[in-house]
């Protein structure tokens, strides 16, 4: 009786394991890939066609019209500028939130009394919608009734009437200190529970050996966290690409043009100049972009087992 | 750690020190971190004399609840209700497919590495670029201002990340479960319900927690693809920006009415928040 028992137990194994159900199996899957399709694959293709034709806000021409499109791309510097800026935004933001979020996870790594709820406290930024940081900070850099003028009018000990949002000079670091503001909490967590699976035994006796702070960090600690710190990286990294939400909050791509980001500049284009099928054609191109240099990166990192 | 107590230790790395300094750090960090959730709370509690005053006042003499009234007369806090609906239905259907989806994926390998990459690489494209083809595709349905419309999207949206999430969760499950229950005379289905959403129920909630923040966060979509109907509270909060002057009363208090819900979300929830983050990336 036992016998069978365990006999059915191995033909089961086998029916889950080995003799995959074909329809059962397709059916778990099928709603997911078709919803991914939907809004993965058929914008992909629909962008292809309507780049090549001529839709704008004045005429509906859907006839082939070769690469126009694409050859505007080109000659198109504000486009090149809005990809540029996109990139400086990345370039500044990243290191700083990842060196912020290292130090701040190193800071509440070993035990104290209310760690939880520092811990708690500073998750805050993250949760919020990136409309209400932006807005927030909006309120913040007022150059009249916000505090930061304020704040920085004690410290200077004359009055300060800055422009934040406005002035050349001023609106990327507005934008980078509300991106760091809301973003940095967020690798902190991530890198607080990576250095908090770091394997002590190796930490003790590296300090038993006598290596310094650096030396135990470039040989233990970073190898061990670097899988964590990839993907936090990876994340943030692709969040920053297309950062969207809090400039338009704060700028709306102002003053000018000058913080038109990649996704600012393809929404005014499509939503603002309705120049359809030159949105497509960009659009088109930042999807093929983004999606190979991603899974390069996740095979790369060896992310995917 | 407890390094004996060398006389000639620099005073910075005394015990005592150390600790203070951490606790003084911490303290300065949560001031600078929270003062523009403050900034914003008091704001909403500000007579229009005292949110145009200057210099700015750092707290409101009285707690007035009139520029959430001046909300809720108008109907604008609706979109709050709206954001509601929105998250909560493609949270589920997010959580349902997703799971079945990376149950599919961890159990029977189903497409192999390259699907499992493929359903990856689509949380990361920009959503501007897509809502472009969605909203034409979107016009010729009708499904522009649509609850239907805009859940779909959303679920659609949050798929790969609820794959991607749940699937280290299914891995954690031992086979041995399913395969008794299979020999009990259960179903596939029936181990579905039976055996693998109950194990998974702490995953489950860790990655709908973020699900729920994505869409109740989201802006872009929700710009694009509503009106009037649905709008959400993202949209409407930039509705009060003013090109020279901004509705602070009511940008303050609407983002107050739409950030609460999530403050609810998280501190109930909170352990599976912590566990969403770091698990995410731990297990990949």
């Amino acid at each position: 009786m036992a016998q069978t028992a365990t006999l059915e137990a191995r033909a089961g194994a086998t029916a889950i394991a080995r003799q995959p159900d074909w329809s059962f199996r397709y059916w778990l899957i099928a709603p997911a890939v078709f919803l991914l399709l939907l809004i993965g694959l058929f914008p992909l293709i629909y962008s292809l066609i309507v780049s090549f034709q001529g839709i704008t806000m004045m005429t509906n021409d859907t006839s082939y019209q070769g690469f126009v499109n694409y050859a505007r791309l080109f000659e198109d510097t504000r486009l090149w500028w809005s990809l540029a800026h996109t990139l400086l935004i990345t370039a500044i933001a990243l290191p700083i939130e990842l060196g912020l979020g290292l130090a701040m996870a190193y800071l509440f790594l070993e035990p104290m009394r209310g760690r939880q709820v520092f811990v708690s406290l500073l998750v805050v930024p993250t949760v919020i919608s990136p409309i209400v940081a932006g807005s927030t900070w909006k309120l913040m850099f007022d150059n009249r009734y916000g505090p930061i003028n304020q704040i920085i009018g004690w410290l200077a000990g004359h009055p300060v009437v800055a422009l934040w949002t406005v002035h050349p000079k001023l609106v990327y670091p507005a934008i980078i200190v509300c991106e760091i503001w809301q973003w940095t909490p967020f690798m902190f967590l991530i890198l607080l529970a990576a250095l908090s699976n770091v394997d002590r035994s190796q930490l003790e006796a590296a300090e038993i050996d006598g290596a310094g702070f650096w030396r135990t960090f470039r040989l233990i600690v970073l190898p061990a966290i670097w899988p964590v710190m990839a993907i936090a990286l990876i994340i943030r990294g692709l969040d920053l690409v297309r950062i969207f939400d809090i400039i338009w909050a704060l700028t709306m791509g102002g003053p000018g043009t000058m913080t038109e980001t990649i996704s600012v500049y393809t929404y005014i284009q499509g939503f603002q100049q309705f120049e359809i099928s030159y949105t497509a054609a960009i659009a088109f191109l930042v999807i093929i972009f983004l999606t190979v240099i991603v899974i390069a990166v996740i095979r790369r990192a060896g992310l995917v087992k | 750690m407890s390094a004996p107590p060398v006389p000639s230790m620099p005073f910075t790395r005394r015990p005592a020190v150390r600790l203070g300094l951490r606790y003084a750090i911490s303290l300065a960090l949560t001031v600078v971190f929270l003062f523009p959730v403050y900034w914003l709370f008091i704001m909403s509690f500000k007579t229009p004399g005292e949110i145009f005053h200057f210099p700015p006042v750092w707290y409101p003499k009285s707690i007035q609840f009139g520029n959430y009234a001046v909300l809720f007369k108008d109907g604008d806090a609706v979109t709050v209700f709206n954001s509601l609906v929105l998250a909560s239905a493609s949270t589920i259907i997010a959580m349902l497919l997703g799971t079945m989806a990376a149950y599919s994926l961890v159990r029977f390998k189903t497409g192999g590495e390259h699907l499992a990459v493929w359903i990856i690489s689509q949380r990361m494209i920009p959503p501007v670029a897509i809502v472009f083809p969605i909203f034409l595709l979107y016009v010729f349905f009708g499904w522009v201002d649509t609850y239907h419309g805009l859940i779909l999207l959303y679920t659609a949206f949050s798929l790969p990340y609820v794959i991607w999430m749940m699937r280290g969760y299914i891995e954690d499950i031992p086979i041995e479960l399913e395969e008794s229950a299979l020999v009990d005379g259960c179903g596939r289905w029936q181990v579905l319900w039976k055996v693998v959403f109950p194990m998974a129920r702490s995953g489950l909630f860790a990655t709908a927690v973020f699900t729920f923040i994505f869409a109740w966060n989201d802006f872009v979509f929700a710009l694009v693809l509503t009106r009037t109907e649905v709008v959400t509270y993202t949209v409407q909060v930039t509705h009060y920006f003013g090109g020279q002057s901004n509705f602070w009363s009511k940008i303050s208090a609407m983002s107050v009415l739409g950030t609460l819900p999530v403050f609810f979300t998280v501190a109930t929830l909170q352990r599976y928040l912590v566990r969403g983050i770091s698990m995410g990336a731990i297990k990949g």
